[in-house]
């Protein structure tokens, strides 16, 4: 079972860094992030035999080619960024928050069955602050639930929250089955459609300019208080160690809670979002797996609400293009997951050299400074 | 309900149950050595579009082909294809030392965008019909004994299944003894609960994790294999209904209390829960959707309690979902 004789030194050593200058990360990011699309260009000559070059063309334009298209890709951008900016408030207390995509949901069906109900009394404004304000009451008890039941009895959050999402998934079906309209069209049509009650307003003529402006403050803002407010201080403190956290007599159970609301209450939002600011109808896209997405950028992001910004954007350009792509060669749109899944896979394998220093046979040991 | 539905029911909970339970049990495998993988949907999804591929290829080029080879090309292709799934996953988080999660989401969706890309394709490929289709292969998996699945009610509820039912049954009691029973499931166990004191022990903590999760992940990817040639019968439909099941399949290991022989049973009683509606009379079709909350509701009752009673032994492996980097001691 053991070997005792490592006279020979090995091939490849490991060793951690001591630190890493910041442009030579992200260069190592860069590094990896243009290899991941050598490869996918790779995959997508083999299947198609199209020149890449070409393909990455049609991929910019599918995104950015006219300002319709521009509008769409910075719209589903915010969305993305809007639910990572919930989320790492959690992550960075190291609670597994995967259940975006249920919070999410939650805060889309009160926000459309507010709508409905309440489009012909109440005035828009009125109605909007109101959908904002019970949207994040629904995601904000979503979150809660389970964060209760970590804080009291340690129940596992990963699998909890995984679960929830599902019940959120199965409730929305059950509201797009009670509100179908019209009639056995199985989805819930446009809600409002002649009056736009509860619709966002257009903001410097943009329809989606709220949707921007909110987002961006709150990207701001959750940047702030992770960094420099006492409860954003107490998370990095229980993320790093709850036995330091209890030691300096910060209640480990408080933080987790509240964290959580927080977090499930911005996912709410970003459901508020996604329906009164966009689709103004619900079905169980609304969420359409952005809420798992945005769990991979916000931990790419290290919890850096603005770096945040610039992955959505990458994975939302990728996803647009790919459309693209699929309609202009004839392919169909699942070659954005590939690709998607692609860079992905080498963006996290890159944090690797980040952290750790690859040492040859020989090689010295110390850091070339 | 007369006998006949009952009997319809319980049979289409069995098939329900079968591919739910190829991913759980390779998960478990997985979860024993303290790797989470939230890759078992995309895994399943390579499983099930590998088989069918490798399938349609062979049937496509042989006017006749041998029921023998279409099993094995099928079987192979699919276990192989998810053991690489998995192999991508352990490579990230064992030895590139990845989050865990966050590697097996993107797994998820790695997989299912492979096998919708190419499960489509080969849809257009299959000609002017536009659905693909491996009916020779699909009739092998199908197959029932014969004389068995005649006889009457017991004949119906036991004896009127493809092999892979059986197999997976077979494939979960004898992981449980390899888990139990032996010497090198014990080994394992202890990587799952602590890395450190396995490592100190003597025992590779890496080539367990490894070798853990490549193999869970194939059994994984049989699931996807049942679902695609014995549950839709040969054919493929972009629909993420694998995407769905692959989540059952990870809330059925929680529910199973990382045991493989409860999730013979469990998955049987999620593939009840999940088409209960059927014999219900005046459902609309908005209650239905309330009842397929049922397995995942049913789910976190299991987890609340486990996390309640603190028995030992229902307990997840202590390490799980934690890395484990022998010089961070």
């Amino acid at each position: 079972m053991s070997s005792v004789n490592n006279s020979k030194e090995p091939l490849l050593r490991i060793a951690k860094r001591d630190g890493i200058s910041r442009p030579k990360a992200y260069a190592i990011r860069l590094a990896a992030v243009l290899l991941s699309l050598v490869v996918s260009g790779i995959f997508i000559f083999s299947v198609t035999k199209l020149n890449p070059v070409e393909v990455y063309k049609a991929i910019f334009n599918g995104a950015f080619g006219t300002p319709k298209r521009s509008w769409v890709t910075i719209r589903d951008t915010i969305m993305l960024l809007c639910i990572g900016v919930g989320l790492a408030p959690a992550f960075k207390m190291k609670f597994w928050n995967i259940g975006a995509e249920g919070q999410v949901l939650i805060g889309g069906i009160i926000t459309a069955g507010f709508m409905r109900a309440f489009g012909s009394t109440i005035p828009t404004p009125a109605l909007l602050v109101l959908m904002a304000v019970v949207s994040i009451l629904g995601g904000c008890l979503w979150g809660v639930i389970p964060a209760t039941f970590k804080a009291i009895w340690n129940t596992n959050e990963t699998l909890f929250t995984l679960m929830m999402n599902y019940v959120a998934i199965q409730l929305t079906s059950y509201c797009v089955a009670l509100w179908e309209n019209p009639k056995g069209s199985n989805t819930v049509g446009v809600i409002n459609q002649a009056t736009k009650a509860g619709w966002f307003p257009s903001v410097f003529g943009q329809a989606y300019g709220l949707n921007v402006i909110l987002v961006l403050a709150l990207t701001i803002g959750m940047y702030i208080y992770l960094k420099y407010s006492k409860q954003g201080y107490e998370i990095t403190v229980v993320g790093d160690s709850e036995n330091t956290a209890r030691y300096a007599g910060i209640s480990v159970k408080k933080v987790t809670i509240r964290t959580m609301a927080i977090s499930g209450a911005i996912c709410g939002l970003a459901g508020f979002i996604a329906v009164a600011g966009s689709s103004h109808t619900i079905s169980t896209s609304t969420a359409g797996g952005r809420g798992f997405t945005a769990i991979i950028v916000a931990w790419l992001a290290q919890f850096n609400t603005f770096v945040m910004i610039l992955i959505s954007l990458l994975l939302v350009f990728l996803q647009k293009g790919a459309i693209q792509i699929a309609s202009q060669f004839n392919l169909n749109d699942y070659a954005s997951n590939i690709i998607t899944g692609i860079i992905l896979f080498f963006i996290l394998g890159s944090e690797f050299f980040i952290n750790y220093r690859v040492i040859l046979r020989g090689g010295k040991e110390a850091e070339h400074k | 309900m007369t006998l006949a539905q009952l009997i319809r029911l319980l049979q289409s909970s069995v098939c329900f149950g079968t591919v739910i339970m190829y991913g759980s049990i390779g998960e478990i495998l997985t979860e024993k050595s303290g790797n989470l993988n939230l890759g078992v949907p995309g895994i399943m999804y390579l499983g099930g579009i590998s088989g069918l591929a490798a399938s349609f290829f062979y049937e496509f080029n042989n006017p006749a082909p041998s029921p023998v080879i279409c099993l094995l090309v099928s079987f192979v292709a699919a276990f192989l294809a998810a053991a690489l799934g998995g192999l991508l996953y352990s490579f990230l988080t064992i030895t590139l030392r990845a989050n865990q999660n966050v590697t097996g989401l993107t797994l998820t969706i790695f997989g299912g965008g492979v096998a919708n890309f190419f499960g489509g394709s080969l849809n257009t490929m299959a000609g002017g019909v536009g659905q693909i289709s491996v009916a020779a292969t699909s009739a092998v998996y199908r197959a029932t004994i014969p004389g068995l699945s005649g006889l009457g009610t017991v004949g119906a509820l036991l004896f009127n299944y493809g092999f892979m039912v059986y197999l997976a049954i077979v494939v979960a009691i004898v992981m449980h003894w390899f888990l139990n029973r032996t010497r090198k499931g014990l080994n394992l166990r202890a990587v799952g609960e602590n890395p450190a004191t396995a490592d100190a022990a003597g025992i590779n903590v890496t080539r367990y994790k490894y070798l853990a999760t490549c193999v869970g992940a194939g059994i994984s990817g049989l699931g996807g294999l049942y679902y695609t040639m014995d549950y839709i019968k040969g054919t493929w439909a972009n629909d993420g209904t694998i995407e769905s099941l692959g989540w059952l399949a990870v809330a059925l290991v929680i529910f199973a209390t990382w045991r493989s022989v409860n999730a013979i049973w469990g998955s049987y009683l999620f593939g009840l829960l999940f088409w209960v509606y059927l014999v219900i009379p005046d459902l609309g079709r908005d209650s239905i959707e309330l009842f397929k909350m049922l397995p995942y509701l049913v789910t976190i009752a299991v987890l609340i309690g486990i996390s309640l009673r603190k028995k030992r032994e229902n307990q997840p492996p202590a390490s799980l979902g934690l890395p484990y980097f022998r010089e961070e001691r």
